[in-house]
């Protein structure tokens, strides 16, 4: 029989997250901090629209490029939060997650064998989204002593003659570093004199502490070349909603438009219905999330500092990135031991690039006391193993 | 900054005002001074302990009685609703807008209990026009937190 699968799709290595999981679902009275998503719920008023929506029975396909109500709350909201101008019937296209949006992004723009410049630590789906899509990723390896963030000179050193895109994943999952107004200032300069492109996954954009969040879009000159990625997930706590959205060049989300037009057809009615009300008087659930976060953030901060490790202040997201190269031990070593002798789990950094080695990510999105529990076994597991 | 240690503790009063001053970013004395000043002001009242008594064999029974009365010269409704919340038994005293004039929810062993406070102590008070007894037979929600919250974290342990 022929081989009945494609190479480049085989060729891929699975997520690093996936081994992990299997070990700890088995395992009983386990604590995790290991999870990418809000231990909130869904605020009962976006909920309650999603169901009235059911009721009235509509539960058909929206328009390809989503409920056109939705796309004017989506620019609004851009408006109002991030100074960003997007017309909805043109520059909008509301998808199936983010990762949707970053999947088709890279496929209508890249050619086989185009360059893309890839920060990691960073979101596990860019490299093999590149991949699929006939890209070649440049990794450019981030520096905790640049508090992980992206410096000129490391993007100028990857571009090349071949580089068309710069994905930009900042507030950083899994690092939960930002970028400030006066940083990106400091790379837009290069990218518009490169003449490259920049997909902006602005998921976190929401989970700032401190400075509000800046996108990249909104500097002049950088509109034309950036697909802005968001959506529902951390902001609004709707993760398993699945609804995230592309606002960029109208040349770029049409060639996007009619890729999603014949793969997906449309976001879900329920979830599309459900975001208007999120965006319409979701304001203080976000404002409500961010301030317990950002308690839980500090404490952790803490918690880590008092115990040794050293752990740079994260501003953005909803993880904290702590350093444990000075217990001798690898990331994939601590995390599995940490789970066997604490049961505690926690994801090691080399899940988001190998330049994540000697690092951990630990989400809080937990209730306080379960983060109180889960340091207490942590810091015992790291004394027992100092060096 | 009080308000903020205020939502904090709403939902957990036991948190230690060293980890407080940690999640609020500031030192452990202006956490202390500021509640000082809070529970002097009476803008923090107590500190009790939300309880399911539903949990316990020995059950309790809680009634809620909408009164209606006649309010005093000179005291309005305030004197008459201290005489009901001197009352042990009576947990919460509320006067109301509408149809009657003061909300009392009382906490007893029994029906028998909460029927004798009733027939006995409150309906005879002279300003007493008129009382209407309605037992609560069960509790979902209180103080904002849900009672019979067996819901568990539904999420996938991890995931990126």
């Amino acid at each position: 029989m022929r081989n009945p699968l494609n190479n480049k799709i085989v060729g891929i290595k699975p997520s690093g997250i996936r081994k992990f999981f299997d070990v700890v679902s088995e395992m009983k009275d386990a604590i995790s901090l290991g999870v990418g998503e809000p231990d909130f719920e869904t605020p009962w008023h976006i909920r309650e629209e999603g169901i009235y929506s059911l009721e009235k029975g509509k539960t058909h396909y929206s328009s390809n490029a989503g409920i056109k109500e939705l796309r004017v709350e989506i620019c609004r909201y851009l408006k109002r939060r991030f100074d960003l101008d997007y017309d909805p019937l043109k520059e909008t296209l509301v998808t199936i997650g983010g990762s949707e949006a970053i999947d088709m992004a890279l496929r209508v723009m890249l050619e086989e064998g185009d360059e893309v410049i890839l920060p990691q630590p960073s979101y596990v789906s860019y490299e093999p989204c590149v991949i699929m899509a006939g890209g070649k990723p440049v990794i450019v390896e981030l520096k905790e002593e640049d508090e992980f963030k992206l410096t000129k000179q490391e993007l100028l050193d990857a571009i090349t003659d071949k580089t068309k895109i710069l994905i930009l994943p900042f507030p950083n999952n899994p690092t939960g570093s930002v970028m400030s107004r006066e940083e990106l200032a400091d790379i837009v300069d290069v990218i518009i004199e490169k003449d490259i492109f920049v997909i902006s996954d602005e998921i976190y954009a929401e989970l700032t502490y401190g400075e509000k969040h800046v996108s990249i879009a909104s500097f002049p000159g950088m509109k034309e070349r950036t697909v802005v990625i968001n959506g529902f997930s951390k902001a609004y706590a709707m993760t398993g909603w699945r609804l995230g959205y592309a606002v960029g060049p109208e040349v770029i989300i049409k060639q996007i438009l009619k890729l999603h037009q014949f793969a997906i057809m449309c976001a879900p009615s329920t979830s599309q219905y459900a975001a208007i009300e999120a965006l319409r008087n979701g304001d203080p659930d976000v404002e409500m999330m961010c301030e317990a976060y950002d308690g839980r953030r500090r404490f952790l901060l803490h918690e880590f500092r008092r115990m040794g490790l050293s752990c740079f202040e994260a501003r953005g997201a909803f993880y904290v990135f702590p350093c444990i190269k000075s217990l001798g031990m690898t990331s994939e070593e601590f995390a599995t031991k940490l789970l066997m002798e604490e049961k505690v789990a926690v994801v090691p950094g080399t899940a988001f690039g190998d330049c994540g080695e000697g690092f951990l990510r630990i989400s809080y999105a937990y209730s306080i006391e379960n983060l109180k529990k889960a340091l207490e076994r942590i810091e015992r597991f790291v004394r027992a193993h100092k060096q | 900054m009080k308000e903020k240690i205020l939502r904090i503790i709403e939902k957990n009063s036991k948190l230690t005002s060293e980890e407080l001053a940690i999640m609020l970013d500031c030192s452990r004395e202006e956490v202390e001074a500021a509640i000082a000043e809070m529970e002097i002001d009476k803008i923090i009242c107590g500190y009790p302990t939300l309880i399911d008594w539903d949990k316990l064999s020995g059950e309790k029974l809680t009634a809620l009685i909408e009164v209606k009365v006649t309010p005093q010269r000179g005291q309005g409704f305030d004197r008459i609703a201290e005489r009901i919340f001197k009352f042990d038994e009576v947990e919460t005293v509320y006067l109301m807008s509408g149809g009657f004039d003061l909300t009392v929810i009382i906490r007893g062993k029994s029906m028998r209990e909460v029927a004798g406070f009733v027939s006995e102590k409150l309906a005879p008070m002279e300003a007493i026009l008129s009382t209407a007894t309605h037992f609560v037979l069960k509790k979902y929600k209180e103080n904002g937190i849900v009672m019979q919250n067996d819901e568990q974290d539904e999420r996938m342990i991890v995931s990126p």
